[in-house]
């Protein structure tokens, strides 16, 4: 096992694909001569080449219209939006047919596709560049939507993601990608759509995804000098969803508290709280309490933007609560 | 043009200049955070450009704003303070570098998606159009928000309901790291305004006088209802696409190269060769420059913090 950061598990995941598969190609802004604004794709334009590492003009609706045009004539493209807050220019595309046309056209056409974007607050950015949308994406059938919370999940989900034939949206958090984590030397896929349990306890399930992970993981050692032993589901993949490990694990803590960064209403932990109540409604004990952004868009001025967004300090709070 | 005017537009473009030179600092030390974009190197452009408009017409631009809310009239205490989010800053600290606008000045923000204010522009222009008053809204934008759709929609849009808009292109060459030739289908972007049936431009962005001139003839043809036209203006930034860029993207001679032509440089140059002010007046504008920016940190530095209790603050206008 290596230890290697987030940013590092995922540039190899791309980088071991890509020297598998001729078929697989990077575009999207600055991801070549650059390197990735975040420096994920760092090397990768001098190794590959320009024909493989595409530059692209900032056309975020092109990007993901070409990559999906690209993948219909059989070839695997990873399209990269700088940010998921630029997803939205690319929407259409996303949405309306990158999630449909293998279902519309009966089957027919087939999107071996991953757009992969980093998202999440936390860095003073302001209301337009500091979103948590993935509860958006997640709501559309035809589209996986995968998120992960340590840098070893992330190396296999993303390899999964590349050889999926479906389109993926692989989502990033920014100030994870220094994460370090212990990551296996070779070759491995983790399935989409499987949770995991991150953290064993008998007390309380926190279940969670991405930052909220390293979030929960805080709040669980807080929790644990007063011997409170949380369990954490890492859900990973937002869609499909596997609530599995989260209904086994609550039927033995039969309490819940569910830590995303996004907004509450409409979000992630209304999903999973509904699903709790509607597949393990006999082991309530206490109602399932969210951790999540405060409704507003997230301010610039670095304590308002601290005060809007979940801190482990909420997530022992909201534990506490449902003892 | 006046004695006065060409020393005003000097003090502008050293304020600005002195103004971010310092902000640079203060991101370095921390007291500034998030995504700082400097337009050091380019503020002929703005200062040009603004001083052209009269006070009915609206501005707009991206997030590379921190000159155009300068040349706007917004005082250096609340840009800075906006930089260190205050209260006190223009967008009450709200906003942040990329984020400043001033609907008091006719100043319609910073907009931090590429090619977002655009189309934003173009129902601006409506609103006036259809009130029956004559204001132009100017509208910045860079060569690479060019490449976007938004940039397309609203030129067209902007043509066909004749709407008093000067679309202003800086062209400063680089997209963050992309070269105008590697994204654009055509470096030169006036050529863009044809395939709209608009009257274009290309004007000296190095040059303030030049831009100046050029924006009066725009803007009073807009203003007549000639309906919207382009300018595209060529210049260069400096420093980095935003604070932390590595630059791999383009030599440091070429830099070097572009500062020759630097435009505070020239003008100075220029004023002094032509008669239009002594060396001494410029070194006093220069000392006020750095004393505004002075003052500016200290009003910034002590002002207070936003409390967190108005976090929910301007949400809605109306309760919820
Ligand atoms: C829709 C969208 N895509 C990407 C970005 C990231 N981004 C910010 S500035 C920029 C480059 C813009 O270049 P240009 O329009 O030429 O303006 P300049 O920065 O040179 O002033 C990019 C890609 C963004 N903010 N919005």
């Amino acid at each position: 096992m290596a230890r290697i950061t987030m940013r590092e598990a995922i540039s190899q995941a791309m980088w071991e694909e890509m020297e598998r598969d001729p078929k697989i190609f990077i575009l999207g802004e600055e991801v070549g001569v650059w390197g990735g604004s975040y420096a994920v794709t760092k090397g990768f334009y001098d190794h590959f080449g320009a024909e493989r590492v595409r530059d692209t003009p900032i056309s975020e609706a092109a990007i993901i219209g070409a990559a999906i045009g690209s993948a219909l004539t059989g070839l695997r493209p990873i399209a990269e939006l700088m940010t998921i807050n630029f997803a939205f220019s690319a929407m259409e595309h996303i949405v309306n047919e990158a999630a449909k046309l293998h279902y519309m056209f009966g089957g027919q056409f087939v999107l071996p596709l991953v757009i992969r974007a980093v998202g999440g607050g936390g860095r003073q950015l302001g209301a337009t560049h500091s979103q948590t949308p993935d509860a958006v994406f997640a709501h559309f059938p035809g589209l996986k939507v995968v998120s992960p919370g340590t840098p070893a999940d992330a190396k296999g989900l993303l390899k999964a993601a590349i050889r999926s034939n479906d389109p993926v949206l692989f989502i990033e958090n920014a100030t994870l990608y220094q994460l370090r984590g212990e990551v296996p030397e070779e070759d491995y896929v983790i399935p989409l759509g499987q949770s995991t349990v991150q953290r064993t306890g008998k007390d309380v399930t926190i279940v969670t995804y991405s930052k909220g992970l390293e979030i929960s993981m805080k709040a669980a050692e807080e929790l644990a000098k007063d011997g409170i032993e949380a369990e954490i589901v890492d859900l990973r993949s937002l869609r499909p969803l596997d609530m599995g490990p989260v209904i086994e694990s609550f039927k033995k803590t039969n309490r819940a508290v569910i830590v995303e960064e996004g907004w509450k209403s409409y979000g992630v932990g209304a999903e999973v709280a509904s699903r709790i109540y509607e597949q393990a409604f006999d082991y309530v004990d206490a109602p399932v309490v969210r951790v999540a952004q405060k409704e507003v868009p997230l301010p610039y001025n670095r304590a308002l933007e601290q005060s809007a967004l979940p801190q482990p300090a909420d997530v022992v709070a909201a534990v506490r609560e449902v003892l | 043009m006046d004695k006065q005017k060409y020393l005003e537009l000097y003090s502008q473009m050293v304020l600005i200049r002195r103004l971010e030179e310092r902000g640079a600092e203060l991101y370095q030390a921390g007291k500034i955070g998030g995504f700082m974009h400097l337009y050091i190197g380019q503020e002929a452009v703005c200062t040009g450009l603004i001083a052209a408009r009269q006070p009915q017409d609206r501005v707009i631009t991206a997030y590379r704003d921190h000159g155009v809310a300068i040349s706007c009239g917004i005082p250096a205490n609340q840009v800075m303070a906006e930089l260190m989010g205050k209260t006190t800053g223009i967008s009450k600290g709200r906003g942040g570098s990329m984020h400043m606008a001033d609907v008091t000045r006719n100043f319609w923000g910073g907009h931090a998606i590429v090619g977002a204010q655009l189309p934003v522009a173009a129902g601006l222009a409506l609103g006036d159009k259809y009130a029956g008053r004559d204001g132009v809204t100017i509208c910045m934008f860079g060569e690479g928000a060019t490449n976007i759709g938004y940039f397309h929609e609203a030129l067209n849009l902007s043509k066909v309901w004749t709407l008093p808009v000067l679309w202003v292109c800086e062209n400063n060459i680089y997209g963050m790291g992309t070269a105008v030739g590697r994204a654009s289908a055509v470096s030169e972007i006036q050529q863009k305004a044809e395939g709209y049936g608009m009257e274009h431009e290309r004007v000296d962005g190095m040059d303030v006088i030049a831009v100046y001139e050029a924006a009066q003839k725009a803007i009073a043809k807009v203003r007549a209802g000639s309906g919207p036209r382009m300018m595209e203006i060529l210049t260069y930034r400096f420093r980095g696409h935003s604070m932390g860029d590595p630059e791999r993207y383009r030599k440091q001679e070429e830099v070097k190269k572009w500062e020759e032509h630097d435009p505070i440089g020239a003008f100075h140059v220029y004023l002094v060769e032509n008669n239009k002010a002594t060396k001494k007046e410029l070194e006093d504008i220069e000392a006020r420059a750095m004393d505004e920016v002075q003052k500016a940190v200290e009003f910034a530095e002590a002002s207070p913090e936003p409390s967190l209790d108005t976090l929910f603050d301007n949400v809605y206008v109306e309760e919820v």
